[in-house]
């Protein structure tokens, strides 16, 4: 139990070193989103009022299912530090904040996962 | 012992001005698309189910009160994406003029709505309306 204050043991050490990496996928996803999204509300809108066959068949082709991919997992990721963010702005309780933390990562990972899962098994044949 | 100083005016005591409001949608945004990936999720498993899941699927989503959660997340996305591009302008340094930044909100809201419709117009295109 050091007698020191918790400023005095963190100061000289300077930042965590991973402001910038947040900063930087941020914008990558962003970049990223904006190119795919452009492809899935095109792809969603082609298949408004399309029977199951056609919609099955369009997402099982290659370079659909491709896009698709990277879509989801670029905007899973990055609305996984846009929360994260809103979280370490407007929650203060260090111990609430860990836990809203921890459920923005399970719920962007499911989310991220089950369209992961879900492209997969229609390209392999669902 | 915060809650007895005093603090700084937040939101409720501006003017709301339009970079300030854009600034504002633009979490909003982020955030109900955050939520509304879950549908995208929902959508693309009701596909990898079979027809007769996807035929439920389809018909929540093509009901009255889907359709308006659709039109709300349609409008997100595009006001995020636009809002997106706007900060993308300002990483490089650029726009920050006072006017700029004015003109920039007022078009990327504008640009959202334009988007908006557009999109929702070929929809209705695709199942036949027009």
């Amino acid at each position: 139990m050091s007698m020191r204050t918790p400023l005095s043991r963190t100061r000289g050490l300077g930042s965590a070193k991973e402001g910038a990496d947040h900063f930087w996928w941020q914008r990558v996803t962003a970049v990223a989103n904006l190119v795919l999204g452009i492809f899935a509300v095109a792809l969603l809108v082609s298949l408004v009022g399309s029977d199951y066959a056609t919609a099955k068949a369009t997402l099982a082709s290659p370079l659909v299912a491709i896009m698709l991919l990277l879509f989801v997992l670029s905007a899973s990721y990055h609305m996984k530090l846009g929360m994260q963010t809103i979280i370490e702005d407007y929650v203060h309780s260090e111990g609430r904040k860990m836990l809203f933390i921890m459920l923005n990562i399970f719920y962007s990972v499911f989310v991220g996962l089950t369209c992961v899962f879900a492209i997969l098994k229609l390209s392999f044949g669902a | 012992m915060p809650g007895k100083r005093p603090i700084s005016p937040h939101l409720q005591i501006y003017k709301p001005l339009i970079n300030m409001v854009m600034s504002i949608f633009h979490r909003i945004s982020g955030s109900a698309l955050y939520f509304g990936m879950f549908f995208l999720a929902w959508w693309l498993m009701s596909v990898a189910s079979g027809p007769e899941y996807f035929g439920f699927v389809q018909g929540v989503l093509a009901s009255i009160p889907g359709r308006l959660i659709l039109f709300v997340f349609t409008w997100a996305l595009m006001l995020h994406a636009l809002g997106g591009v706007r900060h993308f302008i300002w990483d490089t340094g650029r726009g920050f003029e006072l006017g700029t930044v004015n003109w920039m909100s007022w078009l990327s809201l504008l640009g959202s709505i334009v988007l908006t419709l557009l999109i929702w117009y070929f929809g209705y295109k695709m199942i036949g309306a027009f």
